[in-house]
């Protein structure tokens, strides 16, 4: 602003300098850390200069926690994820709002009611569904008779069975379902002017070529955004991947191996904790998200305070 | 919007709901269809199906003196969490919106932090307080166990507490600049023209203004402190020492999964449920902001 405030300024700069400290402070921490021998991390006080031992350290925590294939499914179930929203978001916002069909706003009130129904309030139960997830669908097939008949029919028990665990699309299909992206295209769409509609129906156009010609190039910065915010989300999960993969090797994410690298007297015999280790396999296992934000910036905190400004 | 143009082709709006609509009912509507029917009723030892048994697994967990300290932790975490992360998020934005030089570079820097998985600041956490290297080994040596999280459960709660409010620092700063910059230029100028210093426009007119953005970070703080915790505390303390860093979502996780009480685990849920939605609704009723991006 148009004043001179030299003092003021001097304390405003201190004090974002001790907001860069915040945030950055732990991480240098780690850093720093991941770079030590084991002799120097337990030699305190702790050095703020980094050692020469990075490339070492990254190494053993990479052959320990076999974090090549771990990155690898943690990519693999975090794009699979960030696009099965993108796609069935975008799928569902333009039923809603583009078609007229009977209990379209009850289904979006049952999207949106989940915002309140978060994965930890219904861990167990939804566990119990990933290990055979048609188990609703065969309860409702019994209920309404449907079950009773195919036994009659064709005298084999009706037996549904899916089961979920230890699976990619145990990993990615429980967390596809999304509120806010159901919400943030509907919003999007909203705003498509009338005009745009009228013109492509008197073209001819049907209505999955609007969509494909029209509505997605449109949406592509909500996607960008969505996608960000969501390759973020589904990287850092931890509770759910601890709970449906019991086979690490083949299914374990690299979030869920971080535990395992921390030093216990478990894991080091009652040896010299190797922290400088574990914070190395700390550095790889936040690094892609980081990634993502670094290049996708703009999108990041254009998706995390929502399109509707 | 009734007036909005749409197709004809009914069958084709029921077909493209039809995936999101099958996932949220088979993953969210049945499993808590299910925590329900669990929470009132208790399964037979040795199979022999349910029974139903009213309100008394609540009267369980209400007369039970571990939960009540597990949600008393749960509110000493999310009110300290939520002090913390906002009221150092409120004072960077408020000072970062004076848009000096570096403006852009301080916006960059202070968001990064959110994109670190939850479980990786915790590591990073438990070495930094970690009594033998890390930061506080130094204290340790000058008087021993002057700081040691894995024997005190008060340092472990601090601990928690730090390690989860550093991302949301980052998060809440986001929002509350967004909420400085949507304020009129025109008032903050105002304010100066009739002599107002940058501080007194600050509390006067920044601030009051800032309250809406405020109440519903608030809520999204209390709420995130109760659902979003897991990671940090099962990466830190694993809910120790003795207990004392059990928070309500741990418990249940605790119970559920290594105590095999579903019936329990399930009334808890329930409450938990109860909390989540209030607070949801409160923030949509009364504040009715922009929704929570996850």
């Amino acid at each position: 602003m148009i004043e001179r405030t030299p003092v003021l300024n001097i304390a405003t700069h201190a004090i974002l300098v001790v907001g860069l400290l915040i945030a950055f402070l732990p991480m240098w921490l780690v850093f720093v850390a991941a770079t030590l021998t084991i002799e120097q991390i337990n030699n305190p006080p702790i050095s703020l200069l980094p050692g020469s031992e990075l490339i070492a350290n990254l190494t053993a925590a990479w052959n320990r926690a076999q974090l090549g294939s771990k990155m690898l499914n943690s990519l693999f179930v975090a794009l699979l994820v960030a696009s099965g929203k993108i796609a069935i978001a975008s799928l569902t916002a333009f039923a809603i709002v583009f078609f007229r069909f009977p209990g379209r706003m009850v289904v979006f009130w049952m999207i949106f009611v989940t915002l309140m129904l978060p994965l930890e309030v219904r861990i167990v139960p939804t566990y119990a569904v990933a290990a055979n997830a048609l188990a609703p669908a065969q309860a409702v097939l019994e209920v309404v008779g449907i079950a009773w008949l195919w036994q009659v029919l064709t005298g084999v028990k009706l037996a549904l069975e899916w089961n979920l665990l230890n699976s990619y699309t145990g990993l990615v299909l429980p967390l596809v379902a999304t509120a806010t992206g159901t919400f943030l295209f509907r919003q999007f769409y909203m705003t498509i002017p009338a005009e745009i509609v009228e013109a492509a129906r008197m073209d001819g156009a049907r209505p999955l070529r609007f969509l494909r010609d029209m509505l997605i190039p449109l949406s592509k910065t909500n996607m960008a955004a969505l996608f960000t915010i969501m390759f973020i989300y589904a990287w850092n999960q931890y509770l759910w991947p601890i709970l449906v993969t019991t086979d690490r090797a083949n299914y374990g994410t690299a979030v869920m191996e971080l535990k395992r690298l921390i030093p216990t007297s478990a894991s080091t015999g009652g040896g010299t904790p190797d922290w400088n280790v574990a914070m190395a396999g700390c550095l790889i296992v936040m690094l892609p998200p980081l990634v993502v934000v670094a290049l996708m910036q703009r999108y990041f905190v254009r998706g995390l305070i929502g399109a509707d400004k | 919007m009734e007036n909005r143009p749409h197709f004809k082709t009914l069958w084709l709006g029921v077909l493209l709901v039809l995936p999101q609509l099958l996932l949220v009912l088979t993953f969210f509507y049945w499993p808590t269809g299910a925590a329900l029917f669990w929470a009132f009723t208790l399964e037979q030892p040795w199979g022999g199906g349910s029974q139903f048994v009213g309100l008394d697994n609540f009267s369980n967990i209400f007369t039970d003196r571990f939960y009540w300290e597990s949600v008393l932790r749960s509110l000493v975490f999310g009110v300290g969490a939520s002090a913390l992360a906002m009221g150092i998020a409120l004072v960077l934005a408020l000072f970062c919106d004076r848009q000096l030089r570096g403006y852009a570079y301080y916006r960059t820097a202070l968001v990064w932090p959110f994109a670190v998985a939850a479980p990786a600041a915790a590591v990073a956490f438990r070495y930094i307080f970690a009594p033998e290297a890390g930061v506080f080994a130094a204290l340790n040596q000058l008087y021993p166990n002057l700081w040691n999280p894995a024997t005190n459960g008060d340092h472990a709660m601090i601990m928690i507490i730090i390690a989860y409010s550093w991302k949301y620092v980052a998060y809440n700063f986001i929002f509350f600049l967004a909420g400085l910059q949507a304020i009129p230029r025109s008032l903050v100028e105002a304010g100066a023209m009739d002599g107002a210093g940058v501080l007194r426009r600050m509390r006067d007119i920044q601030l009051p203004l800032l309250t809406p953005t405020f109440f519903f970070l608030l809520v999204i703080n209390l709420t995130d402190s109760f659902v979003d915790s897991f990671g940090i505390v099962d990466i830190t303390t694993e809910g120790g020492p003795s207990k004392a860093t059990t928070l309500m979502v741990y418990k249940i996780y605790f119970d559920g999964f290594k105590g095999l009480d579903y019936s329990g685990a399930a009334a808890q849920s329930i409450v938990l449920m109860v909390l989540v939605m209030t607070l949801t609704v409160v923030q949509f009723r009364y504040i009715e902001r922009r929704i929570h991006y996850k």
